[in-house]
């Protein structure tokens, strides 16, 4: 039976120290209160000659130490917790991506690289990787105990997290938001590998990646037929908009990252780049969240290859 | 009322339960200690309903696969149990029952500021039980007591709607409630009971009942709007409508997180008067311990937001929210400080009432350590929606608040039913609760770590030892909760008289007879001293 789950994340190790430092703390203060308990318990328990309480006023100095000891040790944990947030939060530039759809009951992934899976996620060991995430009706959660990540996949929204995993093995993956009726059964495992053994395993994946499935749908859905890029094209120019300052109609600039442009497919008229009209249709319902994604895939594909200058 | 008739049987004062007879006098009755058993008798069995689906979940959770029940009966199980326990019991309890009870007693008043208000509240009560009672029975409600939207309002088939308008009503009453003992705090104090002269308790039903009156708004309008959107369609959490799920998380919690503290704030007052009493000591930080109460209920808005750190909020937002959220362990801290040096150079006296405060006393501060776990960034991430969370906020609402609760019906007992309980049932029933609690929520925590996810049917293999042992601290936290039912109407009948004031305490409610006269007092007590004002002897230096 275990009682302390595996380490197989760069991140495991420093969620656990803070875990040690929080457990020294409170075994601290509840000895203390139990030691103080169980000691006047016995020695002021009633009894002949101990009829009478000695009665005292309180006293201004111990509660100034006990409200102000606890804060600065709190102000630890909040630093400390804080700090481990952040480096959560911001996944290393060149990590590799995963893209995932959480639905009711299954997380589906889909490597940039090529191979989909099902509840399966298969991960290099000792490179960061960072998931994408969105779902495609309630939310769900997508939680790795081993490596002490966990973060809510929201329907109409990307959110991602990042890890790097420090031991091959396989581990659990579970949604940890209820999600309905199969909510424990959505659960899954990841396969934490080797580089070499991935790269066969990627390898070995049939299917095309998704730029190429997006390319083919970029044509299919007939978003060609505007954004040709040409320089008569009526739309803004995609390639190289990834990761590209845009100007909006309404004079905010933003940063066009994977939630810009999924908004711009669904949602187009929410956002108008500067210069142009509001004449694009929204694909909404026409394309599903998979799709969505690799149409990302593809726009971004065409980062390095067709970059030019902004539009 | 057969009860009534036995007292009266061999005590012929007159007194409120024997001042009249017959179902309408009680249904009909302003008297507020006549609505406090009311709520008694009601809140009784919300607990045993809301229990019997906790037994069953626990049994589920015996072995790893998903046996016994079936999944959909599973999820439905845990949301009646969160929403029984949450809405119809731990909200209403302390106060609606013993605050109703008491508060008029502890402040020399003849009742509550509005009593036919006041029995208006337990109507209301009925009404909202009522319709949740329906959707339990018409074939129950499957969102989890949190009620997540999308889920709630797009997905979910089950009867939604009938609970939700349950928890809008009973939040009326709770509403009522409040009102009315802040007005009657305010307003009807005996001559001479300045506000520091109050008993704790009251300090604390103050607190409470500002949050009920500030809070459970939002949480009506949470419940319409959610009720749009799932009969109407109008978009406002579905993002398939426009809407954003995210956003009914925070209202949720705005509501629910300074709820919370109203389930826990009314069991410190009463964890204060009952060390007090049995240490026959004043209580050590008066000042400290009654505005702790005031800062809790002001601080307990400003961190809803450590609900959803992994939801999706904005990092900044969520490193506001972490450190608003220590700030609101610090008052809690100073109580568990001064409660435990008022029991320095006491007196201590063990009976039922003061083994509950001290189990309270060790739980809370479990609760509450644990709670400075959740509220670091870092560490929330992985332990939220695990077991972690769960054994964190049972430690607190059942650890804390459920014993503070029967701490405070054992202690206040004698002066509800004019007879004393029998000593040695009560002081069993107590170590059996703490025992089966601890043996039932502790492996919850380590459980959490391992990263067990809540609300889960069926669970992988590892995690079957720790589940075995919760179930069978369950077993015995169950018997532990059946003896004070059995033994508290055992005596009744056969319970010893208790005379006006068994445990020689100082507060008001105990200056009148037992059970109290229709209008509390004969004579309009007047407070002369501070609470608390044991003798004492010369301290043993200088
Ligand atoms: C004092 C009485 C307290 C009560 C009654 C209480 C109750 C609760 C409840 C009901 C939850 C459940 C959340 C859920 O449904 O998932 C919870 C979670 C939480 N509590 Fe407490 N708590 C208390 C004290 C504290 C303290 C003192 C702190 C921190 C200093 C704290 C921090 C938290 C945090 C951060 C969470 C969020 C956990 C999560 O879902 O990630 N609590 N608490
Ligand atoms: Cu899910």
């Amino acid at each position: 039976m275990p009682l302390f789950p595996e380490q197989a994340s760069t991140l495991a190790p420093r969620v656990d120290a803070l875990l040690f430092f929080l457990l020294g703390v409170s075994t601290f203060f509840t000895l203390l209160i139990a030691g103080c308990i169980v000691v006047f318990a016995i020695r002021y328990r009633r009894r002949p000659g101990n009829e009478m309480a000695e009665q005292v006023e309180g006293s201004d100095r111990l509660e100034i130490a006990w409200s102000v000891i606890p804060l600065l040790l709190c102000l630890v944990m909040y630093a400390w917790g804080a700090q481990l947030y952040f480096a959560a939060a911001t996944p290393p530039p060149e990590a590799l991506e995963v893209y995932s759809v959480g639905k009711q009951w299954m997380w589906k992934f889909q490597h940039l690289s090529g191979p989909r899976e099902i509840n399966e996620l298969h991960v290099p060991v000792g490179l960061p990787v960072k998931v994408l995430m969105t779902s495609q009706d309630v939310i769900h959660s997508l939680f790795v105990p081993a490596f002490r990540v966990k973060q809510d996949v929201l329907p109409g929204r990307y959110t991602q997290l990042w890890f790097q995993a420090t031991r091959p093995g396989t581990y659990h993956l579970f949604c940890a938001e209820y999600c309905g009726t199969l909510h424990s059964g959505m659960i899954g495992q990841v396969v934490a590998m080797e580089p070499a053994d991935f790269q066969r395993w990627l390898a070995g994946g049939t299917g095309a990646t998704p730029a190429v499935a997006g390319e083919k749908l970029f044509t299919d859905l007939g978003c060609i037929t505007c954004h040709r890029g040409d320089a008569q094209a009526r739309c803004p120019e995609l390639a190289g908009l990834f990761g590209r300052t845009v100007s909006l109609t309404t004079g905010r600039t933003l940063t066009a990252d994977e939630g810009y442009i999924r908004e711009s497919i669904l949602d187009p008229g929410a956002k108008i780049v500067a210069g142009y009209q509001n004449i694009m249709p929204t694909y909404q319902g026409l394309v599903s969240e998979e799709g969505v994604l690799e149409l990302i895939a593809y726009i971004k594909s065409l980062q390095t290859t067709e970059a030019k200058g902004p539009s | 009322m057969t009860t009534a008739a036995a007292l009266v049987a061999e005590e012929p004062r007159l007194h409120y339960l024997n001042e009249s007879y017959g179902v309408r006098s009680w249904l009909l009755t302003t008297d507020h200690k006549r609505v406090g058993l009311l709520y008694l008798i009601s809140l009784t069995g919300a607990f045993f309903v809301g229990g019997f689906f906790a037994v069953m979940l626990r049994v589920e959770l015996l072995t790893p696969a998903g046996d016994l029940l079936q999944a959909e009966t599973y999820n439905k199980f845990f949301t009646m149990h969160g929403v029984i326990m949450v809405f119809f019991f731990l909200v209403p309890s302390i106060p609606a029952v013993l605050g109703n009870f008491v508060l008029p007693l502890m402040i020399g008043a003849r009742d509550v500021a509005f009593p036919r208000l006041n029995l208006l509240s337990w109507y209301l009560y009925v009404l909202g039980a009522s319709f949740t009672t329906y959707a339990v029975v018409s074939g129950g409600v499957d969102t989890g007591w949190t009620f997540y939207t999308p889920y709630s309002t797009m997905s979910s088939t089950t009867q939604v709607m009938p609970t939700a308008i349950g928890i809008f009503i009973v939040g009326f009453s709770s509403i009522l409630t409040g009102l009315n003992f802040v007005v009657t705090i305010h307003r009807m104090r005996a001559p001479g009971l300045t506000w520091f002269r109050l008993p704790l308790f009251v300090w604390s039903l103050y607190a409470t009942s500002l949050i009920q009156i500030l809070a459970t708004p939002v949480l009506a309008i949470t419940v319409m709007l959610l009720g749009l959107e799932r009969l109407l369609h109008v978009g406002i959490f579905d993002p398939a409508l426009g809407g954003d799920p995210v956003l009914f998380q925070h209202l949720f919690w705005f509501y629910s997180h300074p709820a919370v503290y109203i389930m826990i704030l009314p069991g410190m007052g009463v964890i204060s008067e009952l060390v007090t009493c049995f240490a026959r000591k004043r209580i050590f930080g008066y000042h400290y311990v009654a505005f702790s109460s005031i800062a809790i209920a002001v601080f307990g808005f400003l961190v809803w937001g450590h609900h959803l750190f992994v939801a999706g909020q904005s990092v900044y937002a969520a490193m506001v929210f972490s450190l608003l959220s220590y700030l609101v362990a610090i008052p809690s801290a100073v109580k568990v400080f001064n409660w435990t040096a008022t029991l320095h150079k006491g007196t201590l006296e063990f009976r039922t009432p003061l083994l509950y405060a001290l189990g309270f006393i060790g739980l809370f501060t479990i609760g509450g350590l644990t709670g400075l776990f959740l509220a670091s960034l870092g560490m929330d991430v992985h332990v939220t929606d695990t077991y972690f969370v769960i054994a964190h906020f049972h430690y607190i609402m059942v650890g804390g608040m459920v014993m503070g609760y029967l701490g405070g019906v054992h202690y206040w007992w004698p002066k509800i039913s004019g007879r004393m309980y029998p000593e040695g049932w009560g002081r069993l029933a107590a170590l059996i609760i703490f025992i089966g609690f601890n043996l039932t929520f502790f492996p919850q925590f380590i459980l959490g770590y391992l990263g067990m996810p809540r609300r889960y049917h069926a669970y992988p293999d590892e995690f079957q030892v720790l589940n075995v042992m919760s179930t069978a601290g369950a077993s015995i936290l169950g018997v532990g909760y059946l003896l004070p039912m059995i033994y508290l109407l055992w005596s009744l009948r056969y319970g010893e008289p208790a005379g006006n004031n068994p445990w020689d305490a100082t507060g008001l409610e105990w200056q009148t007879p037992s059970p109290p006269p229709r209008d509390n007092f004969e004579v309009t007590p007047v407070v002369t001293g501070e609470p608390y004002a044991y003798p004492g002897r010369e301290p043993a230096h200088g």
